[in-house]
């Protein structure tokens, strides 16, 4: 395939095939030459990596499922030399990890809260899911309170609201109650009601402003407050279960949850404060955040047990796990404030001048204009918040409230178990649990982020 | 068209006064101003109501009482007949101490796994990777436990512990390290220590104001570490050795002489650090991604070789990044010793607000002044952090 001319010359017409390009540079050869050889110090840290890794993987690898126990009774099944992971001790105390001291025969009630949290959360977090205004209303109100009444059985004992405090109503009606309702509670808070409407609607109209509306407003509120007083006030035939017996995974997720649900109105609100005009509520709103964020949780929760009843009126002596959930809360709406604040702070000035050209009020622009906006914005900050709030929650072991952890810690107490593999056994459980859910939120939060990340995209 | 536009009614009459936003941010802000006031008087009053119930004393002169409880570590001497006064400075040193040492451990491992975290060679960004996934999710609470309950305690006892060059000692009762004893005229021995690092810090400057006059580079690392191990070196030969060592033996069951570090500081120390670390090598590497490509090159156009580039051009801009973050990790590992008392170690929370609390009753004053240690501590952070980002920041225009 060449042309040779009478002088001589030759020219080839056709290119000669590529030679394949030398083995050290393609291949896998080609690809550890570059990654794992380059040089002198690569080569060993390569070499000393891979020890590190053969160290440390056949021999957790066969803690945990080659020379691991998978049945047995009690520690007579864990004893043997050379034995793993002691598999049967996680199963005979996973009752105990999931639902702490909560009677066995009501464990279907903390079950459907697992079970409607996770039907009311997974299209929570799909973003292309339709719905989201009325999925995060049944989540973030109807949810907490269902999971409330369920879980403790409902039924508290509203008895005096305003004027039965000074025994006006009790008299009139009597000890009248209607499925596990106190009539006589009802009565005070509708006489109440209408009076606080009856006072806010006509100091508005005497300063001449709109007092029908105010009155309205005032209604709202008690209606609102009063359906949760009234279905935590039903007798459903649910026993009582008193949060002492509570423990668990159960407890966990109560505190993270609880605490990531108070905290969004909360920090929403202290956030929209520190950008406030308004000095006084601004100086409030940064003293507030600024010191919760700075000083430790652990401080807070010993605040919450010791430091928050002496504050309360005399008598009122509040349950142990609500003193940390409201410990917990008013902790996590600080960090909560902070990145609410990122989000509002994102939002171009656009944005704020383009919805008060259009004539709508404060409120109006903050609900329908900024806040959708910066909320979507944030939701990775909130699920980061959501995991150190997850991870956060041990600490309540140490004002005894027995969580995942402070079970794990308890169960390794158990005579019947008591063997050398037990410790870690559960060590490698717990992890196990705690990785998962962290890592897997961690995951949605980068997911949520890379949708979000619009600006890169060319 | 004049159907299209009707007048505005109403307001013909002049907007009431309390639809003019003036008088609403101040009637806002009286509102919130009287509640705060409101509901912090009432809670003043209760608290008044219960402490006198349940004849609890007020005031800080507890501070001058006499503890009479005993703490595990020590800094500064305290015994039972110490005051509670001292049991607090006793507590917050030792806070101090574990937040020192895990500060600098944790920048260490932070800084070699955020590296290993952007290195070509696979193995090593893949332990980083794990090590960063693992340790930042999983509560550094259960991270303590697992320190102290699974590793230290499964250390053999005194009799069979493992030994470090015949002079530390790993056991389940912590770490056994050789005591300094100090002898005669060891003070000269730490005045020769000081003047070897005031020397070497002004050698650097001037060796810096030297190679930014001439060019030339002085080997400033091999002189400065020269001056830093020879003069102490040779005030101690002159003044006969005073600095001694005194070495674990043992003796029975026990260690007799040498110095123990007790189990909960190393497990306290090592699960803050390691987990702090984590969060560090994320901040490290995000800084480092943070100095644009264009550097790299223009550095290697330069001529300067990988090593320089490094130090001189990369380091340097993302130093700026770094840092801010940095700081906060620190504090978070300082307000994450705390944590300490989930396995008893004496720390500021533990011996104060825990003990203390427990035999006095005073939760207004503790709790108090323990906060207020974690907040003065923030808040000169946050100063500190402050300045510096003005000192660093980009100058735009």
């Amino acid at each position: 395939m060449s042309m040779t001319f009478d002088d001589g010359t030759f020219i080839r017409t056709e290119m000669v095939t590529p030679l394949p390009p030398p083995v050290r540079r393609v291949g896998a050869i080609g690809w550890m030459r570059e990654n794992l050889f380059s040089s002198v110090l690569n080569t060993m840290l390569t070499i000393v990596g891979i020890l590190a890794v053969l160290w440390l993987v056949p021999p957790l690898v066969r803690f945990m499922l080659i020379d691991a126990v998978w049945t047995g009774e009690n520690r007579e099944a864990c004893l043997g030399p050379g034995v793993g992971a002691c598999w049967p001790f996680i199963k005979a105390k996973f009752g105990q990890l999931i639902y702490g001291f909560y009677p066995i025969d009501q464990r279907w009630r903390p079950n459907i809260v697992f079970a409607a949290g996770l039907v009311l959360m997974v299209p929570l977090l799909v973003p292309s899911w339709p719905l989201k205004r009325l999925n995060s209303l049944l989540f973030f109100v109807a949810y907490p309170i269902i999971a409330f009444v369920l879980l403790t059985g409902g039924n508290i004992n509203a008895s005096a609201f305003l004027f039965e405090r000074f025994g006006l109503v009790h008299a009139i009606t009597g000890d009248v109650t209607v499925a596990g309702v106190n009539v006589a509670f009802w009565v005070d808070y509708v006489l109440t009601a209408l009076l606080v409407m009856a006072v806010v609607g006509g100091l508005i109209a005497a300063l001449g402003g709109n007092g029908r509306a105010a009155a309205r407003a005032a209604m709202w509120v008690f209606l609102a407050f009063g359906a949760l007083v009234l279905v935590w006030d039903i007798d459903f035939g649910l026993s009582y279960v008193e949060t002492r017996q509570w423990g668990g995974l159960l407890v966990t997720l109560v505190i993270a949850v609880t605490g990531i649900v108070a905290s969004l109105p909360l920090g929403i609100l202290l956030a929209l404060g520190r950008r406030s005009q308004m000095p006084i509520v601004r100086l409030l709103s940064v003293i507030f955040i600024e010191f919760w964020r700075g000083v430790p949780l652990i401080t807070v929760l010993f605040f919450a047990t010791y430091m928050l009843p002496l504050f309360l009126p005399q008598g009122t002596n509040p349950d142990a796990l609500l003193r940390a959930l409201v410990g917990v809360a008013l902790f996590s709406a600080a960090y909560m404030a902070e990145v609410v604040r990122g989000g509002l702070q994102a939002i171009s000035k656009g944005q704020y001048e383009g919805a008060m050209a259009m004539g709508l009020t404060w409120s109006q622009m903050m609900r329908l204009i900024i806040l959708p906006q910066a909320l979507t914005l944030v939701i990775p900050g909130i699920v980061n918040s959501f995991i150190s709030l997850f991870k956060d929650t041990t600490l309540v072991l140490i004002v005894s409230i027995f969580d995942f952890l402070g079970q794990l810690r308890a169960s390794f107490t158990d005579p019947n178990w008591a063997s050398p593999v037990t410790l870690y056994t559960g060590f490698a459980f717990a992890g196990l649990v705690y990785f998962l859910f962290c890592f897997g939120m961690s995951r949605y939060s980068l997911f949520v982020e890379r949708r979000l990340n619009t600006s890169h995209r060319h | 068209m004049s159907d299209l536009v009707e007048p505005v009614q109403g307001h013909s009459k002049g907007a009431s006064f309390i639809n003019d936003p003036k008088v609403r941010s101040i009637g806002l802000q009286l509102v919130a101003l009287i509640l705060v006031v409101v509901f912090g008087w009432m809670f003043m009053e209760n608290a008044r109501d219960n402490l006198a119930a349940q004849k609890i004393a007020t005031g800080f002169g507890f501070l001058d009482n006499t503890a009479g409880f005993g703490i595990s570590q020590t800094l500064i001497p305290y015994t039972e007949t110490s005051t509670y006064g001292r049991a607090f400075v006793v507590g917050l040193l030792n806070t101090i101490l574990v937040a020192v040492v895990g500060i600098f451990l944790a920048t260490i491992i932070g800084f070699l796994v955020g590296i290993g975290r952007l290195s070509k060679n696979f193995v090593v960004r893949l332990i980083s990777t794990t090590y960063v996934e693992v340790l930042r999710n999983l509560p550094p609470l259960f991270q303590i436990l697992f320190w102290y309950l699974a590793v230290l305690s499964a250390l053999p006892s005194p009799r069979d512990s493992i030994s470090l060059f015949g002079e530390v000692f790993l056991s389940n009762r912590g770490i056994i390290i050789p005591r300094p004893l100090f002898g005669d005229g060891y003070g000269i021995v730490l005045w020769a220590i000081g003047l070897a690092l005031l020397l070497a810090i002004l050698f650097g400057h001037w060796a810096a104001g030297r190679q930014e006059e001439t060019g030339r580079r002085l080997p400033v690392l091999w002189i400065n570490l020269a001056m830093l191990i020879g003069i102490p070196l040779i005030a101690m030969i002159v003044t006969g050795f005073p600095i001694t060592f005194e070495r674990p033996e043992l003796k029975g069951f026990n260690f007799a002489g040498g110095m123990r570090v007790i189990p909960e500081f190393v497990a306290l120390t090592l699960a803050l650090a390691t987990y702090t670390a984590a969060f560090i090598a994320e901040n490290v590497r995000a800084g480092i991604q943070s100095v644009s490509h264009g550097q790299t090159e223009a550095a290697h156009s330069l001529g300067l070789r990988n090593g320089p580039t490094l130090r001189l051009v990369i380091i340097p801009q993302a130093m700026r990044v770094i840092i801010p973050p940095l700081t906060s990790q620190y504090l978070n590992l300082t307000k994450n010793s705390s944590l300490a008392v989930g396995i008893g170690y004496p720390d500021l929370v533990a011996v104060f607000a825990g003990t203390s609390l427990n035999q006095t009753g005073q939760a207004i004053e503790i709790i108090a002044i323990t906060m207020g240690v974690y907040l003065l501590l923030s808040i000169i952070t946050a100063f500190i952090m402050n300045a510096y980002n003005k000192r660093v920041a980009l100058v735009e225009r």
